[in-house]
């Protein structure tokens, strides 16, 4: 049976403000760090003190034209800022600076992959710089709004797609994609609980089949990629439901509840804003050459999409894999160094995947505080490898040693220990004849065709040599016992 | 051009400002001598003439990304009209 809903298609554009990882603010030389005690990181600049004049931070510039060149944008030559003006106590001159006309990228697009490993490329209509406001504190002062300008002027990318995004599920991967892709380039931290990455949504519906957009509404406040999905999912039924009872849908900003998961009106528009976009004169022009953007290209790390293919083709690695190890630069790198000293890729990929990242989750530790060098790791593997040690004693015994002395080479350690496995015939076949004297009657069921009483007589022989016989020769020489 | 009712009490809401409304009349004969004066402009032809936005032929001007920290915290909050010692305190912008 099909419901209601189905009738309808959803039309969501998303707005992605992502402050840029630099160490002071995009037009003054305070600095950006998050959490300083308040109004300390402040200048007269992002204050908006008269007569002073902004000058743009060229970090922020190169990480934003970084951003869209790994989005397949186009690289705008010429640029000029604009003044976006409008009240508010946390924007101290009256104006947001930001581009208007002239996006520093145009165009390009977003990749992400559904579960079912299809794709769907999410076309951006833009990529441009601004500026961020400070933080107003409604709740700490009953009669006043208290104003905290350490965030102001802080500088931003704001990504924005066409309205091409259909559920809240392609949304969420969206996000997802960006938070990665903007983690991997070093150009912001992510993190969308302190608001480094912000996502605003407008969100539409619309009958299938229908040309026209229906009136779209601006959701914000969604601090979790799970919540834009939510949130999402909350405002198309609402909006379904609201013109299914004839109701007419009112453009309009609505904030989402994540405790009661809805979405509530912001504020009733009683006039429409008129931001008043005009060239900010302050700023001159800003030239991008071909140059700068080569150099930006070719300085740029390998991206999540293309790790992922060469891990896939390159490194012989599933799917699976290959999406875990890429979730992260840090965990990609510490993968591609351990594969720098073993050709065994899917060995790599299981200790950083199995044992490294347990460890890690245990200690509360990230990726980049794992102290054991790349070279060490390798060196076990090949331990195992050439049937020195088994992988349960390389897992349980010498990495642990490993963890307490990362100087160490492996195979010491592992001789340390004593427990190199031994190949050597004539020591096995000593053990193989104790482990067969053990079991005298088991010998004769052996014989008369139980030969799933092999794993007995190995499991005899592995505890005697302390789990160092090397377990494919040792069984060999078992059955020749047995059998003959 | 004539200035309408709508236009003065919108660009009052835009620009923040309240007037008595008896002075609404002169304001509007005020504003319509101003569009007047300025339309004066338009005599000129300017088909092809780009928009003059900077006065100098200067590019770029940027800055490398070096922390300088000019004023502290009291002094930012010296010229506020209203402060604690943390905070600029401004009238309660949402009503909870």
């Amino acid at each position: 049976m099909s419901s209601v809903y189905d009738n309808y298609e959803l039309v969501i554009g998303l707005e992605i403000h992502a402050q840029i990882l630099t160490r002071t603010k995009a037009f003054s030389s305070d600095p950006a760090e998050y959490g300083a005690l308040p109004n300390h990181n402040v200048s007269t600049i992002s204050l908006g003190h008269p007569g002073t004049l902004p000058k743009h931070n060229e970090a922020a510039i190169a990480k934003a034209i970084t951003l869209g060149l790994a989005c397949h944008s186009e690289i705008r030559k010429e640029n000029q800022y604009a003044r976006k003006n409008y009240f508010y106590a946390d924007l101290p001159k009256g104006y947001q600076i930001t581009q208007d006309k002239t996006p520093i990228c145009s165009g390009g697009y977003v990749r992400v992959k559904f579960i079912d490993e299809s794709t769907k490329d999410i076309e951006l209509t833009r990529i441009h710089m601004e500026e961020d406001s400070g933080k107003s504190i409604h709740d700490l002062d009953l009669h006043n709004s208290l104003i905290d300008y350490n965030r102001a002027g802080t500088p931003l990318v704001e990504i924005v797609t066409e309205p091409v995004i259909r559920s809240g599920e392609e949304a969420g991967l969206f996000v997802t994609e960006i938070r990665k892709l903007v983690r991997y380039l070093d150009i912001c931290d992510g993190n969308m609980e302190e608001g480094s990455l912000r996502c605003d949504a407008n969100i539409s519906v619309r009958l299938k089949g229908a040309t026209e957009f229906g009136t779209k509404v601006e959701v914000k406040n969604m601090n979790s990629i799970s919540n834009v999905r939510k949130a999402i999912e909350f405002e198309t039924t609402r909006q379904i439901d609201a013109i299914e009872n004839g109701e007419t849908i009112v453009q309009e900003t609505r904030s989402y509840d994540a405790l009661k998961g809805n979405t509530f009106s912001m504020r009733a528009k009683e006039l429409v804003n008129d931001y008043r976009y005009f060239p900010e004169p302050d700023l001159p022009p800003l030239i991008v050459t071909e140059e700068t953007i080569q150099q930006l290209k070719e300085s740029m790390p390998k991206l999540p999409e293309e790790l992922f293919e060469n891990f896939r083709n390159e490194y012989g690695l599933n799917a699976y894999d290959a999406g875990v190890l890429t979730e992260t630069k840090e965990l990609a790198d510490l993968y591609l160094g351990i594969t720098e000293h073993t050709e065994n890729y899917k060995a790599a990929a299981n200790w950083v995947m199995g044992v490294i990242k347990a460890w890690l989750n245990k200690e509360a530790l990230d990726v980049d505080d794992f102290h054991v060098p790349p070279s060490r790791i390798g060196a076990l593997i090949s331990l195992v490898d050439e049937g020195k040690v088994s992988n349960a004693i390389a897992e349980q015994r010498i990495f642990p040693a490993l963890l307490d002395e990362p100087d160490k080479e492996p195979l010491q350690i592992a001789q340390e220990l004593n427990v190199i496995q031994s190949s050597d015939e004539s020591f096995l076949e000593e053990l193989a004849d104790e482990a067969i004297a053990a079991f005298p009657d088991k010998v004769e069921a052996y014989k008369n065709g139980k030969t799933g009483l092999l794993g007995l007589f190995m499991g005899e022989l592995m505890k005697k040599s302390r789990g160092k016989a090397d377990p494919k020769v040792a069984s060999e020489i078992l059955k020749r016992k047995l059998e003959g | 051009m004539k200035i309408t009712d709508e236009t003065v009490y919108e660009l009052a809401h835009l620009a923040r400002l309240q007037f008595e409304d008896e002075k609404k009349e002169r304001i509007k004969a005020d504003l319509e001598r101003i569009l007047e004066f300025c339309e004066q402009l338009n005599q000129v032809d300017t088909d092809g003439v780009d928009p003059l936005i900077y006065l100098s032929d200067r590019v770029n001007n940027l800055r490398p990304d070096d922390v300088r920290v000019d004023i502290t915290q009291d002094e930012a909050l010296k010229n506020a009209p209203d402060a604690d010692s943390d905070y600029f305190r401004v009238p309660k912008v949402i009503n909870k």
